[in-house]
């Protein structure tokens, strides 16, 4: 009997510890690009004091099958250390930040600025015509106030992508 | 720097001495600017054997022939740029096969790197999906250790081909030499040992089986010669029928009455059958491969799987199995055969008997029948053509590598393998110029055994090159070709899908291969008709020199069965000798190749 295949699509945080070695990255997003698998989201920088270790974490999108498909092949690559599935095995913590650039005068400008304490984002540069806001959190909080800011002149924006780790004892 | 103890062993020295201690005893490659530094030390050792191919890609599959005919890895060197890029279809080929192979490649100095300069090319770039691992050299302390570890891990786990890229400075200064590591790896940890509780629970899935089948691969072969013995045990224990896949052909003895052939597109009606009605499958060491399962939602659809595979990205990649167990074939068989003495269930022999008897009537089918005529000037059939060649080579120590198409798929249905690591034909990638620097890699590690290269006209063509390293080193490969003027498969399907317009797939202009052998300082034989045929085998097995025998075969046979693009098992088309119509194949199917 062939199992019944989920076809429900979920998003999956995944944190790889990597050796800090060239090439490590390019192994990676091959294998993503190389299968047709979706990156959502992919940061990497190495964590340990020698640095000989990095850590990638993707947020890639698929069906239950894809997604353990993706962790068996991370897991095959010769300097990676460990592959855990942040969404599957417990609570985790995930967070980005984002630096935004609102151009406006006024009332716009004025709305932007109270928002922005709403959402607890720093201004870091500011000029009589524009803010830089600074915005850590999950990425629907960024996506929210990014939303808010469109109207009041939303002008660029860099985010760094997911980073993410387990909540509690539970290391990688 | 103390003279008086440091006596500088350039890098390239450093470099044979790891060869060495790995075992290396023959290399493939083909020299260039960026790796004289090794061709110097070569030529100042005797230990390692250099054979001088004529393409870089033929060094690879030579390579590659070693490694599947011995078990050992097999060892390429070839200079920076083209000669790397020449390299990586045969790198893609061990790949998609798991063959072990190193792959040594020249690179321009470390200071020039990314300068463009001559015959550099980005290689570990180019190559990272085309091996299982890539390294480039960048300090000379760390040389050793990375060959140490490119042999280990291209046999360990899945095996496949590694690359080592050498810029020519690291091989110029001096390098360190250390031993091979004795501990684990520090990320690589590939797992062998399977798991004991899912080795008990496919124990009793298959003792309650009333149908069950085992489908055997590469990985049989690849596990070493004790898992093909331990298989013909496991076999005879469950009293299952056994059917392998194009890459696992003489893990189980054709001749074993419980042996059904190869299955898959080109299998046999009685494997595919089989592999459709069971109940309990068994897949050993295979991958669920497109063209042994046809249509994926019409695949064995009755069935409990079990699959036991040393690539965890290998299971529930095409098929979703129901007790997967990664781990080593032969530590995996083992565990199996001893839960099956150990577990008191009693099988239903009755059901299996049953079972059997369907077997039967499906084999009396002899879905690879085909009429050959012995009157005189008769066309010869190509599957008439290598049944003789089996039954005149059965008796010696004998190698088969192919090429791909046609002339591939009756020596898989037409020879009968009765050992492991006899049979080297590329599977996955389906690399048409394979079979004849594979067979020359066979030679060199078999020198007193039969090694033939069955090919088809076209795809000889690929490497033919390679038949001045067969004069070169006195390699005396026979080459059979099957010369039906046409690409036959690609001639095939344009018959089958589309409206028999053969685009392209005529063998126009071809040489004349009795000439071209004898310019090779190779004996040229040719077999026009059914009267030269066994003549001609004949002569060429007994001749001590390399071969070529131009075996004239009908231009339009088919290979049959056939699952057509996008069909289930049970819809096979049989040949002609079965009179069935060819049937639609939909559009569907018609996108897969």
């Amino acid at each position: 009997m062939n199992a019944i295949v989920e076809q429900t699509l979920r998003s999956a945080t995944i944190s790889v510890l990597v050796e800090n070695e060239s090439g490590v990255l390019a192994r990676v997003i091959g294998l993503f690009s190389g299968r047709g698998y979706n990156i959502d989201s992919l940061t990497v920088a190495p964590v340990e004091d020698d640095r000989r270790k990095s850590r990638i974490t993707i947020v890639t999108t698929g069906t239950e099958l894809v997604i353990d498909q993706i962790k068996a092949q991370l897991d095959r690559l010769v300097p990676v250390y460990r592959v855990s599935d942040l969404s599957r095995e417990g609570p985790h913590l995930a967070r980005e930040l984002a630096l935004i650039k609102v151009i406006g005068q006024n009332q716009n400008r004025a709305e932007a600025l109270r928002l922005a304490d709403a959402f607890r984002a720093r201004v870091i540069d500011a000029t009589t015509e524009s803010f830089v806001f600074e915005l850590t959190g999950a990425t629907d909080k960024l996506d929210a106030f990014l939303d808010l800011m469109r109207p009041l002149g939303l002008a660029e924006v860099s985010r760094t992508g997911v980073a993410a780790i387990a909540r509690g004892t539970r290391t990688i | 720097m103390n003279a008086l103890n440091t006596i500088a062993v350039s890098g390239a020295e450093t470099l044979l001495r790891a060869l060495r201690a790995q075992g290396v005893d023959v290399i493939f490659g083909y020299p260039g600017g960026a790796v004289l530094p090794i061709y110097d030390a070569l030529f100042q050792q005797n230990a390692i054997r250099h054979i001088l191919v004529r393409h870089e890609q033929a060094a690879v599959h030579a390579a590659e022939g070693y490694a599947r005919s011995t078990g050992k890895t097999g060892v390429v060197l070839v200079t920076s740029g083209p000669g790397a890029t020449n390299a990586v279809t045969g790198l893609v080929d061990a790949l998609m096969d798991s063959i072990p192979v190193v792959c040594l490649t020249g690179q321009v100095p470390t200071h020039l790197i990314g300068n463009d300069a001559f015959q550099e090319a980005d290689t570990t770039g180019i190559t990272r999906q085309a091996t299982k691992h890539n390294y480039l050299v960048k300090r000379s302390e760390d040389l050793a250790r990375i060959v140490h570890e490119a042999f280990y891990v291209a046999r360990t786990g899945r095996p496949g081909p590694v690359l080592i890229d050498l810029p020519k400075d690291i091989l110029i200064n001096p390098a360190p030499y250390d031993e091979p590591a004795t501990g684990p790896h520090r990320s690589y940890r590939p797992r062998t040992e399977p798991d004991a509780a899912r080795i008990a629970e496919a124990v009793r899935l298959i003792k309650t089986a009333r149908r069950p089948i085992l489908y055997t691969g590469g990985g049989i072969i690849n596990a070493g010669p004790e898992a093909s013995v331990l298989l013909g045990e496991f076999a005879r224990l469950t009293g299952a029928p056994v059917t392998s896949t194009l890459m696992g052909l003489g893990a189980f003895p054709a001749a074993n009455p419980a042996f059904l052939g190869m299955l898959g597109m080109h299998g046999t009606y009685e494997a595919n059958l089989a592999m459709h009605g069971c109940d309990v499958m068994v897949n050993l060491g295979a991958r669920f491969d497109d063209r042994v399962t046809g249509r994926l939602n019409a695949f064995s659809p009755g069935s409990k799987k079990i699959h036991v595979d040393i690539d965890p990205a290998n299971i529930n990649k095409n098929v979703v199995v129901d007790v997967p167990i990664v781990a080593d074939a032969t530590l995996a068989l083992r565990a199996l055969i001893e839960a099956w003495k150990s577990d008191a269930t009693r099988q239903d022999r009755g059901a299996l008997a049953d079972w059997w008897a369907r077997i039967e009537t499906w084999r009396a089918k002899d879905c690879l029948k085909f009429t050959q005529s012995f009157e005189p000037g008769a066309i010869i059939k190509p599957q008439h053509a290598i049944k003789r060649l089996w039954e005149l080579t059965r008796d010696r120590e004998t190698y088969i590598t192919t090429e791909v198409g046609q002339h591939q798929m009756w020596a898989a249905q037409h020879y009968r393998f009765e050992h492991p690591n006899r049979w080297m034909t590329s599977g996955g990638l389906g690399t048409m110029g394979y079979g004849l620097p594979a067979a020359m890699g066979t030679q060199l590690a078999h020198p007193d055994a039969l090694v033939i290269d069955i090919a088809g006209e076209a795809s000889i063509l690929m490497n033919i090159q390679e038949m001045g390293t067969l004069a070169q080193y006195r390699l005396p490969v026979k080459i059979f070709i099957l010369n039906n003027e046409y690409m036959g498969m690609v001639r095939q399907w344009q018959e089958l899908l589309h409206g028999s317009r053969y685009s392209e797939s005529y063998s126009a202009a071809l040489p004349d291969f009795v000439k071209l052998a004898e310019s090779f300082h190779a004996v040229g034989l040719r077999a026009n008709t059914i009267d030269d045929l066994d003549r001609v085998i004949m002569d060429m097995i007994a001749s001590d020199q390399p071969v070529i025998a131009d075996i004239h075969v009908d231009r339009f046979e088919n290979c049959f069965p056939m699952i057509p693009s996008g069909a289930a098992h049970n819809d096979m088309i049989l040949g002609p000798e079965h009179e069935q119509e060819a049937r639609d194949i939909t559009d569907e199917g018609l996108v897969l190749v």
